[in-house]
């Protein structure tokens, strides 16, 4: 296991892209580990200046160092308290649709058949289905909650990576090494988590990856448009009370900060995903 | 040709006895376009501590006789046979969990076809065997560990090489590891598919004579069912040799008797395919036309349409499984003309009458 993490820390770190995305997500999941300590102030207190009156819709400066917005929250704070709740769901929602895709794929591909008939055309279905009104749909039937997102980005999420997945097992099931397993007198599940599942593992990853990357946008979007839980502010909920302020075209801070912490982000993940990509085979690995 | 002695042990079973008995067994696919007769009445058995080789063409039924006998076939297969049993034993009355359970890799193992894919390339080769003994055999990672170092040292590797992967093994590497994963457990049978292709002649030679090597040493008797196109091959490791041909066995006896006196008329030809030591010069001649398709049913002998003493009975009529010697069986209508097939067989213009015929 110890071993297993040394490697994809020597496969991430060797890419130069890969090293500074690794080190944006190591940052990111720092703050929102610290969140409480890092914040100086209560994101949902309206602060006032040193004069004694409302701090509202300051820009950056030594007192506020990321502004505050139109009912003078510091921006900051904010920012810190966003970040634990974007990289919860999108860590959560994450690994659960991989987990879910991962599972489906190998499971399709290896005894194909009349259930690989079933799941896959259970994932076309899911291919069907729009995520906004599906997102809209699950929140007006049981309220803006954040696992309700969370599971909404899940249902959509895993399809991708269930077909990548299937794809592959395909593939590897076909190779003389399976057959022979078989031979020794290995059963379905020391084939499909013993010997499949490894071979495919540089794949997952890099689906795992895309996939957080994905469910960090997801709720990007689905915040923005306010169907997000209220009690926990995400980078997207902090644009939408930018939106519902109507002070967009005044404060620029109040819409930088979001929008950069969420490109950066998104793209430090896909950078891991590229290095994975170029990984995905474990030949290179040992050298 | 030398049998190795049989080694004294406490459980050794009486010398005659036979680990594997197939009587009249035919695997069948069953495809859109039909059926493919893929094994079609296939009777042999392997004695105790013998090697019984294989020969026969690609396409012949030799890998899915194996996957019969292993259970490693795809769902569009049926599989009938009078009797297959092992040591005794029915198999074909033995449910799969039992069967995996108790013979699968403790009594049969299997050194696969092409062997040199057959490692899985994200595991130490050391690892691999380590799962099947301890998926098997009841004993620690360490002891298993050790086992797997005395197996490598057995086949020639150095037990440092466990720790190794397996593309940092060369093929005939692989194929050692290959051989000491179907040691591991000590069985009765091994089956032995193509273990050799893909070699160079040298490796070859060392892998066979450290066999024979590795049969000598062990305690329990091992029989060896070994399958290859290969007649070389066939011809230094076994005790029996059986030619196989569109899914049935045309001709088997013992190695010797079947080299030296051959009856069929393909085991004819196939002789003369193969160049000869004692006779250099002589010009190796092939047998014309291909292998009939399989998925129409042969009514005669189904190499009658590539031999050149067919006559009207062997085309109409599938030949008895006879018995011409104690032990020899020729699946052939016209054994008691084999002198005259001796003497023409050698005879180039022989064979190019055959094709003309067809």
């Amino acid at each position: 296991m110890k071993e297993f993490l040394f490697t994809q820390i020597r496969i991430i770190t060797r890419h130069r892209f890969g090293a500074f995305g690794g080190l944006v997500i190591l940052f990111f999941g720092v703050i929102a580990l610290l969140a409480p300590v890092l914040a100086p102030h209560d994101p949902w207190t309206s602060l006032a200046t040193a004069d004694g009156r409302l701090a509202i819709l300051k820009p950056p400066s030594t007192e506020f160092l990321l502004g505050t917005t139109s009912m003078g929250r510091d921006i900051l704070s904010q920012m810190i308290y966003a970040t634990r709740t974007t990289v919860l769901i999108g860590l959560s929602s994450g690994l659960i649709s991989i987990f879910i895709g991962a599972n489906i794929g190998l499971l399709s591909g290896y005894f194909g058949g009349r259930l690989d008939e079933v799941l896959m055309r259970l994932t076309d279905i899911v291919y069907g289905l729009p995520f906004l009104p599906f997102l809209i749909v699950l929140i007006s039937l049981f309220g803006r909650n954040i696992w309700f997102v969370i599971i909404a980005i899940c249902c959509i999420v895993w399809r991708t990576s269930a077909r990548v997945v299937r794809a592959q097992t395909l593939s590897i099931r076909q190779r003389q090494f399976i057959l022979a397993a078989k031979a020794r007198g290995a059963g379905d599940g020391r084939i499909i988590y013993r010997h499949i599942l490894p071979n495919i593992m540089p794949l997952l990853l890099l689906y795992t990856s895309f996939n957080i990357a994905w469910s960090v946008l997801a709720e990007a979007g689905a915040s923005f448009l306010g169907f997000s839980d209220p009690d926990n502010l995400s980078w997207g909920g902090i644009l939408y009370n930018l939106w519902i302020s109507g002070k967009i075209r005044v404060a620029w801070w109040w819409f930088a900060w979001p929008s950069i912490c969420i490109i950066l982000l998104v793209s430090a993940l896909v950078f891991v995903s590229r290095a994975y990509e170029e990984v995905a085979n474990p030949r290179l690995r040992q050298r | 040709m030398k049998r190795s002695p049989i080694q004294d042990s406490g459980n050794v079973r009486a010398g005659c006895d036979m680990v594997l008995e197939i009587k009249n067994l035919s695997t069948h696919y069953h495809i859109t376009e039909g059926t493919v007769r893929a094994v079609d009445g296939v009777s042999l058995s392997v004695g105790e501590d013998q090697v019984f080789g294989l020969a026969g063409e690609s396409g012949c039924g030799k890998s899915t006789l194996i996957r019969t006998i292993m259970r490693l076939l795809p769902g569009s297969a049926s599989v009938t046979a009078e009797r297959l049993s092992f040591q005794g034993q029915d198999l074909l009355s033995l449910s799969d969990k039992a069967y995996r359970e108790n013979i699968l890799w403790n009594e049969i193992s299997l050194v696969p076809q092409s062997a040199m894919n057959s490692l899985n390339p994200v595991y130490r080769v050391g690892d691999q065997i380590t799962e099947v003994i301890q998926a098997h055999w009841d004993m620690g990672r360490k002891e298993a560990r050790s086992l797997v170092e005395r197996l490598f040292r057995g086949v020639g590797l150095q037990p440092e090489l466990t720790r190794s992967y397996p593309h940092q093994f060369s093929g005939g590497m692989r194929q050692r590891a290959m051989i000491a994963m179907s040691l591991a457990l000590d069985p009765r049978l091994t089956i032995m598919d193509e273990p050799t292709t893909g070699l160079d002649v040298l490796v070859q030679e060392r892998i066979l004579r450290e066999l024979k090597e590795i049969r000598q040493r062990k305690k329990n008797p091992m029989s060896i069912l070994l399958i290859t196109h290969d007649i070389s091959v066939i011809a230094e490791m076994s005790d029996r040799i059986g030619i196989m041909y569109a899914g049935r066995i045309m001709e088997q006896a013992d190695a010797i008797e079947l080299f030296n006196e051959p009856f069929h008329p393909y085991t004819l030809g196939l002789k003369n395919a193969f160049p000869s030591i004692r006779q250099m010069d002589r010009e190796l001649i092939s047998i014309p036309g291909s292998p009939p398709s399989l998925i129409q049913e042969i009514p005669g002998c189904v190499f009658a349409f590539r031999c050149p003493f067919a006559m009207e009975v062997c085309r109409e009529q599938r030949p008895p499984d006879l018995e011409v010697r104690p032990n020899h069986f020729v699946q052939c209508w016209r054994t008691d003309h084999v002198e005259e097939f001796r003497k023409r067989a050698g005879d180039k213009s022989t064979w190019q009458s055959s094709k003309s015929m067809t």
